[in-house]
């Protein structure tokens, strides 16, 4: 019994530590976006006087208003497009038999893994080409199409987790494939369509590299590229810096905090991109 | 009816195939010599090298420390965990480039980390860890340690979860001490997670864009550069386009493989 207390006890210690370990940096953080704009930080320090001002300092100058905007739009517009392609794919690979599934699903499989930094070069030019750089449709389509293989792969196998009966019972009764599938595999599936929601808003609304390349008018920058132009241009200005990316962070932690049960259960499920 | 469910995935298989078939062209637009170029650059062999360091920090030393953990506190069952492990898993949320502006700060000359170092009368320890050639990359590397100890331990924590205590009893039965225990029901309970934090880790590591760029541009000098690196500055910066096409190319294929691989040699065994 002493024993296992103890060990108990360990285990607590050491949880709470890499808790610790976790917030820290992000406490400083937040800590140095409250000291007024422009203030000389040296390490951790209390500022004198509580105030915002420097989000507000950090929102206009950055024109945060406007990159987030631009970053709900483009998510927004992935999430939708990646969930309504996802779920039929996922629903053929799961249940169906058709000539060349399985080369398929692991060309599917193959672009979970493949980066965005390998791709990044010739999918440029090819929106170059096409005259899409500096519009949205740079960063939804290639980011539809990465989500896309994640998809795939978490609705197949919540579709092979639902019992044939289920769907089959429909069919008797004279429902269509197309029908079973909405009317009754969708809404028992909600919460699998949530994790996959909720994981794929996130890589969108954090993905720099392809806002990096694909955009460079002002209009449509993210709120990651618009930190990053922020923070070459404020460098020294620790606190409006910090702010700014506490800007960035909140949407996605906030999203995060409402549906962690289902966001932990996506990654833990195996999910390979990240 | 039936047809429109193997044309859409048909469509989405397209979808991703013609970013794998641009992949293609651009190699093929300059020929195989940029990826025998690539092999012989020593900036581009540089690059992978530095990957090689960060692949020990993202992904050995976390699944390291995690693993040894999960091996320790594998009986205690606590409650409380679902907070905890919320903030553990917290760095893996936030955009690499919150990340990098945050951990900036931290190592920055007038920053915590030095001032904590002064606290703690190690002032003499005190300097600029992104700014210098010997610090800079393990600097980089402990930002990734950040990110994905959290999700290493996440995912081993609940992996130990699952495995019967049935064959916790069989080994002790059979007289095993906890470092037996640990190789003979531990860690095979624990092979599809460590598969999974393992591809995870590696990839990160791999990819190491967002937080390079925002952190040290690659500096200094080339120390923190890495091959993701080298694909911005030469497609984007210095015009070198096949180049960057061949390394991003290179860089595929090595994460296909290295995942392939990982999940082969654990995953598979019975």
């Amino acid at each position: 019994m002493t024993a296992g207390g103890m060990e108990r006890a360990v285990t607590y210690a050491v949880l709470a530590l890499f808790s610790v370990l976790a917030v820290t940096p992000i406490l400083v953080i937040l800590l140095a976006a409250l000291h007024p704009p422009g203030a000389l930080l040296t390490g951790v320090e209390l500022p004198h006087t509580l105030s915002l001002s420097t989000f507000r300092f950090a929102w206009d100058t950055g024109g945060f208003g406007r990159l987030m905007a631009s970053s709900l739009l483009v998510s927004a517009a992935v999430v939708v497009l990646t969930t309504l392609l996802c779920i039929p794919a996922g629903y053929a690979f799961g249940t169906m038999q058709f000539p060349g599934a399985t080369p398929i699903f692991y060309v599917m499989l193959a672009g979970m893994v493949v980066p965005f930094e390998s791709l990044i070069v010739p999918l440029y030019y090819t929106f170059r080409d096409a005259g899409l750089t500096d519009t949205y449709w740079a960063l939804i389509l290639p980011q539809t199409g990465l989500s896309i293989s994640f998809g795939t792969f978490w609705m197949r196998a919540f579709f092979r987790s639902v019992p044939a009966e289920l769907a089959d019972a429909a069919r008797v009764d004279g429902a269509s494939s197309w029908r079973v599938l909405w009317r009754v595999l969708v809404p028992i599936g909600r919460p699998a369509i949530l994790t996959m929601v909720v994981l794929v808003f996130m890589w969108t609304w954090n993905e720099f590299l392809l806002a990096l390349v694909m955009i460079s008018d002002q209009t449509h920058r993210t709120a990651p590229l618009g930190l990053s132009t922020f923070q070459s241009r404020y460098g020294v200005d620790v606190p409006s810096v910090s702010a700014a990316a506490v800007l960035v962070a909140v949407p996605v932690v906030i999203v995060y905090l409402l549906t962690q049960r289902h966001f932990l259960r996506g990654m833990l499920a195996g999910s390979i991109r990240g | 009816m039936f047809a429109l469910f193997v044309i859409a995935p048909m469509a989405d298989g397209a979808w991703i195939s013609l970013f794998r078939w641009d992949g293609v062209t651009s190699g093929t637009w300059v020929g195989l010599g940029n990826y025998r170029a690539a092999f012989e650059d020593a900036a581009v062999r540089t690059a992978f090298g530095h990957s090689l360091v960060l692949i020990l920090f993202y992904a050995v030393l976390p699944v390291a420390v995690a693993l040894s953990l999960t091996g320790l506190l594998v009986h205690s069952r606590v409650r409380g965990v679902a907070a905890v492990r919320t903030l553990i898993f917290l760095p893996q949320v936030l955009a690499a480039v919150v990340v990098g502006v945050a951990w900036r700060w931290l190592y920055d000359p007038e920053g915590p980390i030095n001032q904590a170092l002064a606290k703690v009368g190690l002032g003499s320890l005190q300097h600029s860890w992104l700014g210098d050639l010997s610090t800079a990359l393990p600097a980089v590397g402990v930002i990734g340690s950040w990110i994905t100890t959290g999700l290493c331990l996440v995912l081993f924590m609940a992996g130990a979860q699952r495995i019967p205590p049935a064959r916790y009893e069989a080994a002790r039965v059979d007289g095993a001490g906890p470092v037996r225990e640990f190789f003979a029901v531990t860690l095979p309970g624990l092979r599809n997670e460590l598969a999974v934090a393992l591809s995870l880790t590696v990839i990160a590591a791999l990819r190491a864009f967002d937080i390079i760029y925002v952190t040290t541009k690659g500096g200094p000098g080339d120390a923190t550069t890495v091959p993701s690196l080298l694909i911005y500055t030469r497609a984007f910066v210095t015009g070198q386009v096949g180049s960057a096409a061949a390394i991003g190319a290179i860089m595929g294929v090595l994460i296909l493989t290295l995942v392939v691989l990982i999940t082969r040699l654990i995953e598979e065994r019975p």
